[in-house]
């Protein structure tokens, strides 16, 4: 584990909506963490104090459904942010998540981040609108799913 | 050569490869008369005899008048053309229709985003660039499928994603026990790739809300709208441009498509039932 290196954030499109100040700033909470696959991130029901954005390699959100074990609900892939829960009480994650396959990531701790926003309200708000956005994207992307356009078609 | 378009050709089927539980390739030999040769994006009129005739993508362009089609059974023509064997003859008329303008791209990046049997389509414009691989930049191949099961050419996507010189991004809607590949819509990993998005040409070739939320993406991102090439569907039968089926507002795709400009089709998308 490292501080996580200006460079590293610099390269986030995730960040582009930040000065090089606040980027600077963030780094300053922020540190690199690199994972073997099968690396245990969270756990369903667990106090939910970090986030990560994925910088290589590919993490995978799942949950246990009983008779079929873990199930893998969604991928987090390079530029990707993994985990919200720590945006709202009661702070305990919804699913759980490891690793798939050799990952990097960027990890900032939630106090700290809740921390920084409270002390620098425009980089805070700044922060709120990148972290709406990446919700949105999501949202939006579970929607298209449950859309299932790939299923089979009735006929000619 | 053969060159009426109304006329049905004879090709028999020399293989046939089973793809995922709905969907399989037929290579067809001409049995006499050669079609003239088809260009990646283009389709065929297939004709199961005594059934019927449907519009099929070319999925490969060997030499020598060999045809390559992925089909997918859907219906009693395609169910039929699906579960013809080696040695079989089948109508071939075509070729028809616009291609993938895979000489647009050159110089810069190529993209092709493939959702379902739309990677069938887009097979020949992603093999044209690995043959002519010094005339583009990057080449990046995303493809999506409901499950790992329902993934086409999956030993040619093994090797694609071999290949230092080409991005290939799988993801599922719904893993399955093993699949060790993302989960997630195509949508995601187009937010998220590398991307110079003004010197990109973006290929969409799935269901038209993928390719709808898939050229959203990618504006969003910078990339320029006559720079996303689309193919589109509707219910071709003459191939020729003459009975009407087809038409998508000023359009008549089997003619003025399938692959169409992202300007052209925007609008048309976006026009319920049309």
């Amino acid at each position: 584990m490292t501080s996580a290196p200006m460079t590293e954030l610099d390269g986030l499109p995730l960040l582009a909506g930040l000065s090089h100040d606040q980027r600077a700033a963030l780094a300053g909470i922020a540190r690199h963490e690199d994972y073997e696959p099968g690396a245990r991130l969270f756990e369903e029901g667990r106090l939910a104090d970090r986030c990560w954005v994925v910088t290589a390699g590919c993490a995978v959100v799942d949950t246990d459904i009983p008779g079929r074990g873990r199930t893998v609900v969604q991928s987090v892939g390079p530029g990707e942010l993994l985990g919200w829960s720590w945006l709202v009480p009661p702070y305990r994650w919804h699913f759980g998540a490891s690793i798939a396959a050799p990952t990097s990531a960027v990890v900032v701790d939630a106090l700290d981040l809740r921390r920084l926003a409270d002390a620098d309200p425009v980089l805070g708000y700044r922060m709120s609108r990148i972290l709406v956005e990446a919700l949105l994207n999501r949202l939006q992307a579970t929607r298209i799913r449950l859309l299932d356009l790939y299923r089979h078609p009735d006929g000619d | 050569m053969a060159t009426d378009p109304w006329l049905p050709v004879a090709h028999r089927v020399r293989r046939r490869r089973v793809e995922t539980k709905d969907s399989a390739t037929l290579v067809l030999a001409p049995v006499a008369d050669r079609l003239p040769v088809f260009r990646p994006g283009q389709f065929a009129m297939l004709y199961a005899h005594g059934i019927g005739e449907v519009p099929i993508s070319i999925s490969d362009i060997p030499a020598g008048g060999v045809l390559v089609h992925t089909i997918r059974a859907v219906g009693a023509v395609s169910r039929a053309l699906h579960s013809a064997e080696p040695g079989a003859v089948l109508g071939v008329r075509g070729p028809f229709g616009t291609a993938w303008d895979v000489d647009r791209a050159e110089g810069g990046d190529l993209l092709l985003v493939a959702g379902g049997i739309g990677l069938a389509p887009l097979r020949p414009a992603l093999r044209h660039a690995l043959e002519h691989r010094s005339s583009y930049r990057r080449v990046t191949l995303v493809v999506g499928a409901r499950t790992p099961s329902d993934l086409l050419y999956d030993d040619e996507l093994r090797h694609w994603d071999s290949l230092a010189d080409v991005d290939v991004v799988v993801t599922v809607d719904h893993a399955a026990d093993g699949w060790t590949g993302r989960v997630g819509v195509v949508t995601e990993p187009l937010a998220s790739i590398p991307l110079d998005a003004t010197r990109t040409t973006a290929m969409l070739c799935g269901p038209e809300p993928m390719m709808r939320y898939c050229a959203r993406t990618l504006l969003g991102r910078g990339v320029p709208d006559e720079g996303v090439q689309v193919s589109l569907e509707r219910n071709m039968q003459c191939g020729t441009g003459v009975c009407g089926h087809c038409q998508l507002g000023p359009l008549l795709l089997c003619r003025d498509g399938p692959v169409v400009d992202l300007p052209v089709a925007t609008p048309l998308m976006l026009v319920k039932e049309l």
